[in-house]
């Protein structure tokens, strides 16, 4: 097991909508502390709040209450500047519909995250060719997304995600529109990752996929229900 | 990057540009035809001679019956002496007699106006003799029967055979023919400038007119500054030697051709300004058409932005992604609105036999105001693109 440094650290997180006149809350007050180099699954059923869990881990949005360290630093203090950098450096995101630009290469794809680090144009494509080669997709490179499979689109998202070398990487339903065998393959990728020593956090409700996680979390109308290691099987219906 | 962006919607990015070409195009080829036209008629008011006074006898006045400019016989040669003696700032002085005349050469003839002039005359109307010579003082002082012809008579009379040495009949008196002048194509006023046959004054007045006075006085001014002390030198002493009291009318009047010119030169230049205007007009609808079109793209590409964002783009990173675009329309517009309106002034001059003068000013500013368009018309949809937060974003179908 890797060290016992704490990565993230949630106290009291509360996200509030206001939706006419009512305030609804989509997270009510969470506590949790993630350990560099876990791998954790957070689960849950279509509205219980794990998205919007995630994206506040993932830096993309702010939460209305309580503090978020991140490797000690509070991010409700950071501008929005300060956000985007962390963003770019120290989380490599995933998201279930790949969110890849159409019009550029796979290997472009791979390098935009290069393009806001600030890094020079030959050495991102060599960076971006290392972490495609990892993925296993070195030969498709030069293909634009739309000529390639769903798998293979979700295995371009993760060399991206990967490309600046990020301490952890966030997905969020990863699988959810890929079939078992590409599944399969994008699961050993992150059991890969954190064999590497990252840290990965994996939205998900297939109990499944949360099987490969070593600590899974149940997310239920806003809040953490349940923080059990491996081998339990969650319901999360 | 902008350039692939562009490249994507090809026929987008055409149509905005050409809301930019149309305009630098539109700015260039105006000013250049405004600044031909210009230039045309300070060419044809300068062949009238520069810096030029004209002394003119003033309108006779009997019985009450006024008659026109030059009616009077008042303006003798001496005066146009007096002039050259005794008012400074001037190069050249030239009196000058005229008369129509059918001239005969062998078979042929020709009716034409015949001047009577000093030598001076060839620089007040900057002349130039293509073969032979000027008159000369000699010329004068001898009242010699000898012409220098225009090229318009010469090909009348002569046809392409040389003129010089030849003799004509003017007025049934023989002359010899001297010298050709160089062409000079038609007046601003569409005379024909070459139409016409120079003797010595004396000669013609004695030997054709009989008459000792002239009608008018050339002076050339040596330079523009001085154009009106000079007409003030020259009435003040014509009316001392034409002994007009006070309060009486001149017999005289002395006419200003840099007057003229300045009043055609500021019309031409308001001109000018109107059509460059009306030009500048359509660059800035052009500059709306690309706002209108940024504004589209930033709407299309919401989710782009948001995926941007998301792997880290700034506010700046985004905001310069869309204005760079924005600029790089109104770098290429402006570039191939530069080489249309260079075209179409080129074509203008080709076709219509007309003369375009292209400048550098309306280039640079018609295209520093094609980029500034794309810049300022692109600030606010780039700024609405930078602004786009990454969640909503993301979640925009």
């Amino acid at each position: 097991m890797a060290e016992e440094k704490i990565t993230i650290a949630l106290r009291g997180i509360k996200k509030l909508y206001r939706i006419g006149d009512q305030e609804v809350a989509a997270l009510g007050g969470i506590d949790l502390d993630i350990k560099n180099g876990e791998f954790t699954a957070l689960m849950g059923p279509s509205g219980s709040g794990k998205s919007t869990l995630m994206n506040i881990l993932g830096c993309l949005d702010r939460p209305s209450e309580g503090s978020y360290r991140l490797d000690g630093r509070e991010v409700a203090n950071l501008s929005d500047d300060e956000l985007a950098r962390t963003r770019n450096q120290q989380i490599g995101f995933v998201f279930q519909n790949f969110n890849l630009l159409s019009r550029i290469s796979a290997v472009d794809n791979v390098a935009l995250p290069l393009v806001y680090a600030g890094v020079k144009a030959a050495e991102r494509k060599r960076r971006a060719m290392e972490v495609l080669e990892m993925v296993g997709l070195a030969d498709r490179a030069n293909h634009q997304p739309n000529e390639l499979s769903g798998g293979q689109r979700q295995r371009v998202a993760i060399a991206r995600a990967l490309v600046n070398n990020p301490e952890i990487i966030m997905a969020d339903e990863p699988t959810g529109n890929l079939d078992t065998k590409s599944t399969a393959e994008i699961l050993d990728v992150f059991t890969r990752l954190h064999e590497m020593g990252r840290t990965v956090i994996l939205v998900t409700h297939e109990p499944e996929v949360a099987m490969r996680a070593n600590r899974q979390l149940l997310v239920r109308d806003g809040l953490i229900t349940r923080d059990e290691g491996r081998g339990v099987v969650l319901d999360v219906v | 990057m902008a350039f692939s962006a562009l490249m994507a919607n090809k026929m987008r990015s055409l149509l905005t540009m050409l809301g930019i070409i149309i305009g630098v195009g539109a700015v260039i080829a105006m000013v250049s035809i405004g600044m031909g036209v210009r230039n045309n008629i300070q060419q044809s008011i300068a062949s009238l001679g520069s810096n030029m006074l004209i002394v003119m006898p003033g309108a006779e006045n009997r019985t009450g019956v006024r008659g026109g400019a030059g009616s009077k016989t008042t303006l003798e040669d001496e005066d146009a002496d007096a002039i050259k003696a005794k008012i400074g700032g001037i190069d050249n002085v030239s009196a000058m007699v005229s008369g129509s005349y059918q001239v005969v050469f062998g078979n042929s003839n020709w009716k034409t106006s015949v001047q009577g002039v000093s030598p001076d005359y060839m620089d007040i109307r900057s002349l130039e003799v293509e073969s032979g010579i000027f008159i000369t003082e000699h010329d004068m002082v001898k009242r010699n029967r000898v012409a220098v012809i225009g090229s318009t008579v010469s090909e009348n009379l002569f046809g392409g055979s040389n003129p010089v040495g030849q003799n004509i009949r003017i007025d049934n008196q023989p002359f010899k023919i001297i010298g050709v002048l160089k062409k000079k194509g038609q007046s601003s006023m569409g005379q024909d400038q070459d139409d016409v046959i120079i003797v010595p004054m004396t000669t013609a007045q004695e030997r054709m007119l009989g008459v000792n006075y002239v009608h008018s006085i050339n002076v050339q001014v040596s330079s523009p500054d001085i154009m009106d002390e000079v007409q003030e030198d020259i009435e003040t002493l014509l009316r001392q030697r034409h002994h007009i009291a006070k309060g009486q009318e001149d017999d005289f009047n002395v006419r200003n051709l840099t007057s003229l010119m300045e009043t055609m030169d500021s019309t031409t230049a308001m001109i000018t300004m109107l059509l460059g205007a009306v030009a500048g007009i359509s660059l800035l609808v052009g500059g709306i058409g690309i706002m209108n079109i940024m504004m589209v793209s930033v709407t299309e590409r919401t989710r782009e932005i948001g995926i941007r964002k998301a792997l880290g783009a700034t506010f700046r990173n985004i905001m310069m992604q869309f204005l760079i675009e924005s600029v790089v329309i109104g770098i290429i517009g402006g570039v191939i609105g530069i080489f249309m309106g260079c075209t179409l002034s080129i074509a203008v001059a080709e076709f219509f036999n007309f003369n375009t003068v292209i400048t550098l000013l309306p280039i640079a500013v018609s295209f520093s105001f094609a980029v500034g368009t794309g810049l300022f018309f692109g600030i606010y949809p780039a700024r609405k693109a930078a602004k786009l937060d990454p969640i909503e974003a993301l979640r925009y179908e």
